[in-house]
């Protein structure tokens, strides 16, 4: 697979570790009256979609940022990327 | 009809006209006391112990594909009880206590064979390990067997025992693992669950269920609906998105697994061989092909194939552990879709839906757990309580901190 990494262009997956659902950005309040339910969700459930699929990718071998990857996992087709920061910012996170 | 080999010599003077299908091909009723969702090696066992063991009726086992078009005939075929953990372990050491009856039991030749299986060490802390292992199996009562590097050198003397930087320093053995056709074991619980009555329900795709008060009523198919008391699911890679018809989340994710056969050797490999220093596991077939894998591609898939960088991956293991292998051409390579969970360890277990039973998150290990595994959900939905092997394998140990993390890699599917 090739990831068109928004800064550097079209780069070999194999640069980059996998972590798994972009979900992952939206990390629980552990003060939240229901933060052990919360964490429980966040950690263990995914929602695992025969479909779109948005994900966190590491580009270890190279610019070390983490990117948002859209990605139709019935087809390894990938559909877009952004930086993650991005997304989490738009989401209202300060980075 | 029972097959022997009276019945073969029988046949062969009366030219094969006696041959009958080995499974009927009925239509599906409209109710049904127990429905199984997956026709794989799970789902089929589930069926055949349902009927044999638990004197359960009206079963029916509901496959979208051919029965066996899944991992059941798509893996590389292990079979071994060599886990860590109580949790683990003796569910695994039933399941081979299961193989090693299995083919009289269901009268149909599998060819099991318990050739061993030998997981290789290369430094002094991997023989650690390995040595707590072996020692954690024997107190469950399984064979285990350390060797020093001369012990491997005389089962295996072809492999690269003097490589600089990962020097084979010896291994753990469990004999009785070995390898067992894959195929047939879903082709033999068919006819077993067929015979006892089990309708075996082929090109028919489960959609949805129907779900009214909290209780599971039965499940939408591309052929109608059909109705039942209990509906056990048992899709392995599709799990996620079959649970999800039913409004759950699972603690699991689709990855895909690549195997791979080289073209016919004579024989070479003495059993299973694993490589301790990176992630690669090689036997022979009886037709002489290598069969061998790797790691899964590592990132979420429903595709059934894989990527080349695996490829290369693998075949490098193959060729730093055995370096001869670099001889053989690849014949063929496939990929199948493997339930991770997020500890590495299985759920056989109910739902919070009343009458709805879940088996998965079987990762890349299922095929050796196919018999136990068919067992244990047997037992499961035909008295509402956990075999005594499987009491750990449940949805909330997540949630309570009381995960069956083998591999000690925390909720990371892809490092399981
Ligand atoms: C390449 C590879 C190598 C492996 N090697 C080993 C090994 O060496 N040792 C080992 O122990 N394990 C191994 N495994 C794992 C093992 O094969 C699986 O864990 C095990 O087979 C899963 O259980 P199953 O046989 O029931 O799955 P499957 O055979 O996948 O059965 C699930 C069935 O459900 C059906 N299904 C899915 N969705 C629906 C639906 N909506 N409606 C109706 N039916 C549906 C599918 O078509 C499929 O037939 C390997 C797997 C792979 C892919």
């Amino acid at each position: 697979m090739i990831i068109n990494h928004p800064l550097l262009g079209p780069r070999d997956s194999q640069e980059f570790t996998y972590l798994g659902d972009a979900g992952l950005i939206e990390r629980p309040d552990w003060q939240a009256e229901d933060a052990a339910d919360a964490f429980y969700e966040y950690l263990y459930l995914r929602d695992n979609p025969a479909g779109l699929h948005k994900e966190l990718w590491y580009h270890e071998q190279g610019d070390r940022s983490w990117l948002v990857v859209t990605r139709n996992i019935s087809s390894h087709e990938i559909i877009s990327v952004e930086l993650a920061r991005d997304v989490a910012r738009q989401k209202g996170r300060s980075k | 009809m029972r097959y022997s080999g009276f019945r073969v010599i029988k046949e062969a003077l009366t030219g094969h006209k006696g041959w009958t299908p080995a499974w009927r091909d009925p239509e599906p009723q409209s109710q049904y006391d127990i429905v199984v969702i997956g026709g794989g090696g799970h789902g089929l066992a589930t069926a055949y112990y349902l009927a044999k063991e638990f004197n359960q009726k009206r079963i029916a086992v509901i496959e979208k594909g051919w029965i066996g078009s899944g991992n059941v005939g798509r893996n590389t075929t292990i079979i071994r009880s060599n886990y860590l953990l109580d949790g683990n372990e003796p569910f695994y050491e039933f399941s081979m206590k299961l193989w090693e009856g299995l083919e009289q039991d269901f009268n149909f030749n599998a060819m099991v064979s318990q050739r061993g299986v030998l997981n290789l060490c290369h430094s002094d802390a991997q023989r650690d390990a390995m040595t707590r292992r072996g020692n954690a199996m024997r107190l469950n009562g399984v064979d285990a067997e350390l060797l020093d590097a001369e012990g491997v050198r005389k089962m295996a003397p072809f492999l690269n025992f003097d490589n600089a930087r990962f020097p084979i320093k010896g291994g753990l053995l469990q004999p009785r693992g070995g390898t067992v056709r894959h195929d047939a074991v879903a082709w033999g619980y068919a006819r077993g669950a067929d015979s006892r009555g089990v309708d075996i329900l082929q090109n028919c795709e489960v959609t949805g269920f129907r779900i009214e008060n909290g209780k599971c009523l039965g499940v939408e198919t591309s052929r109608g609906f059909i109705g039942a008391k209990k509906v056990g699911c048992a899709v392995a890679g599709s799990s996620g998105k079959v649970m999800s018809f039913a409004g759950m989340r699972l603690p699991i994710e689709s990855h895909v697994l690549q195997a791979f056969v080289s073209e016919g050797l004579k024989p070479i490999l003495p059993g299973v061989i694993t490589y301790g220093a990176g992630h690669f596991y090689v036997s022979q077939s009886d037709k002489g092909g290598l069969v061998f894998g790797g790691d899964i591609d590592g990132y979420n898939s429903y595709a059934q194939r894989g990527n080349l960088p695996v490829v290369e991956d693998v075949c490098e293991g193959g060729m730093s552990l055995m370096p001869m292998i670099g001889r053989a051409r690849l014949l063929r390579m496939w990929g199948g879709i493997m339930d991770m969970s997020m500890d590495g360890s299985p759920i056989i277990d109910r739902t919070g839906i009343d009458g709805l039973y879940f088996n998965g998150g079987w990762c890349y290990g299922g095929f050796k757990a196919t018999p136990a595994s068919g067992w244990c959900f047997a037992h499961l939905l035909a008295t509402d309580a956990p075999h005594p092997t499987a009491t750990a394998y449940r949805f909330d140990r997540f949630r309570k901190g009381l995960m069956i993390d083998e591999k000690g890699m925390g909720a990371q599917p892809n490092l399981h």
